[in-house]
């Protein structure tokens, strides 16, 4: 009896191990995963990168140079996209969480947004290139490739938004009520600023991802090659996706640039951890402030 | 019972869709007296207080019928705004749920959404609210840290002192002592001892002991109904009724 009982209890333990062995390896692969990108980006870009190539623009056909308006570029359409995107998301999301009764409507609208999300990037793309740059006659220009990225973004932002408002206790609601404050005094007082460090990491999470696409910048946006800086919201610029992009498969050098373009993808990501490190680091601030 | 009636509650039906929560509920509430709601659990005594401040308001599918009168008014009558009747109805409830603010921005946080914004008269009323829910010397050297971090029962009482800073006339408490410790409630039940010199106080509660200590008035509530209700001396030593006999002394619930 007692022998088959801790036959069971080791084939029971055994068991849990392999299972747990097997998670272990599935975590171990992502982490694996990011090191292996940045492995390469940084062992076939780090060489191209030097000051001349952060602070000047690409010259002799792009084969020299520096990338200086890809990154400006970048960072305005990236800065665009959060200006338009979450101010819609987020009072969105309050909407759908705080207001709106369940019904019909409501039904719709969030099978709108989630259907949204799956909407290929190139979709957006030639969308924006027909409301944004010719419809409303914005042209190739920095507003119309933010409002694209905005509207590719928005599902995202009204998602993690939902979540981080879903996340404040219902008592924080009541008590804020019971105390003679009205609906929005509670939204905006309590709700908000409880919610804020998860709808900041929504926001740029889902920002960061859009200032990696290429397929919505390509139509609205992004040119080939420009040496000046934008000056104004409606001039076109060149951006770090779409110059590896080129770089890549359009340029008449490309094997000659390849190390130009694992440069470019270096600056590209470094942004984007960047982006999401000030993220992380304002939102556990937040929470400290918080407790 | 001879002091003035504060709340009248006149035939309250509550309805969850298509349950009924409540079942033709009277009852008076008197000023300067504490009340006790008891029953077993989802006997409605937590649904009929939140009736008092319309908390209930906030669930879709709710419907209240009957009346509810405050000082003779009609709290459900469609003129009434809601925002008001609520800054004249503190509510403290069962689980202590500070805001995660500093401790003076907590007791601050009634009158600045009720519209006052003068900087002395926030910072009087604070200290005198804090001072009232005996929780000032325990706070007044850290006014700007987060409430978070206070113990349970400390945090109750800054819940309570944020509700009494508004100064409303009635006092909901909704198991107020069902998440502390017996030091803590100790101290809760004696504030509210002090408190009812100056409020009307509907306290709900599991525990018969606190019902019977704390309290002037006591209801029994099962199954949506009010079963009994008197004062609390002849509830808990000769109720009229068998089910509350029963209750009382642990027979049942």
């Amino acid at each position: 009896m007692s022998e088959s009982v801790s036959s069971l209890q080791r084939r029971r333990n055994l068991l849990q191990k392999i299972v747990f062995n097997i998670f272990r390896l599935a975590a171990l692969i992502n982490g694996l995963a990011l090191f292996i990108i940045v492995y390469f980006m940084v062992a076939k870009g780090w060489k191209a990168i030097n000051w001349t190539f952060l602070t000047q623009p690409p010259v002799d056909s792009m084969t020299k140079g520096g990338i200086l308006p890809c990154i400006v570029g970048t960072l305005c359409l990236s800065i665009g996209a959060i200006l338009i995107a979450m101010p819609i998301g987020v009072a969105s999301a309050i909407y759908l969480n705080e207001y709106a009764r369940p019904g019909r409507l409501i039904r719709v609208i969030k099978l709108g947004i989630n259907n949204l999300a799956g909407v290929p990037s190139i979709v957006f793309g030639l969308f924006g290139l027909a409301v944004f740059v010719v419809w409303l006659k914005m042209g190739v220009s920095i507003i119309a490739g933010a409002l694209t990225l905005g509207a590719m973004t928005l599902p995202v932002i009204i998602g993690s938004t939902e979540e981080a408002l879903r996340a404040v206790p219902d008592t924080y609601r009541e008590a804020s009520l019971g105390l003679g404050a009205t609906k929005w005094q509670t939204i905006y007082r309590v709700v908000l600023p409880t919610a804020l460090p998860g709808i900041l990491t929504g926001t740029i999470l889902g920002i960061s991802r859009a200032a990696g696409e290429t397929a919505p910048i390509m139509f609205t946006a992004a040119v080939f090659f420009t040496p000046s800086l934008p000056v104004s919201i409606f001039d076109e610029v060149m951006a770090l996706p779409y110059h590896i992009y080129v770089l890549a498969t359009a340029g008449t050098e490309i094997e000659a640039t390849r190390h130009l373009q694992y440069g470019t993808a270096l600056v590209l990501i470094f942004l984007v951890l960047g982006m999401n490190l000030i993220a992380i680091i304002y939102r556990s601030r937040l929470r400290k402030r918080m407790q | 019972m001879d002091n003035p009636v504060k709340i009248e509650v006149k035939n309250l039906n509550f309805y969850y869709g298509e349950f009924q929560a409540l079942h033709d509920n009277s009852l008076d509430f008197h000023i300067n007296e504490v009340s006790a709601l008891i029953g077993p659990s989802g006997c409605g005594k937590s649904t009929f207080l939140r009736c008092l401040n319309r908390m209930n308001d906030l669930i879709p599918i709710s419907r209240v019928e009957g009346n509810i009168l405050l000082d003779g008014l009609d709290i459900y009558d469609p003129s009434v705004d809601v925002v008001m009747l609520r800054s004249r109805i503190g509510m403290v409830f069962q689980k202590p749920n500070p805001f995660p603010k500093t401790i003076f921005e907590n007791v601050a946080y009634g009158l600045r959404v009720n519209g006052i914004k003068d900087k002395s008269i926030i910072e009087n009323r604070v200290e005198e609210s804090l001072k009232l829910a005996a929780i000032w010397d325990e706070v007044k050297d850290r006014m700007h840290e987060s409430a978070i971090g206070l113990s349970g029962g400390q945090q109750q009482r800054l819940c309570i002192a944020r509700a009494l800073a508004v100064e409303p006339e009635i006092l909901l408490m909704d198991e107020p002592c069902s998440a502390l410790d017996p030091i803590a409630t100790q101290k809760i039940e004696e504030l509210i001892y002090q408190l009812k010199k100056s409020f009307t106080i509907i306290i709900v509660t599991h525990n018969m002991q606190q019902a019977a200590r704390v309290s002037d008035i006591t209801a029994f509530f099962y199954m949506g109904e009010l079963i009994e209700t008197g004062e609390t001396n002849t509830i808990f030593t000769r109720p009229k009724l068998k089910q509350t006999e029963d209750y009382i002394t642990g027979r049942f619930g």
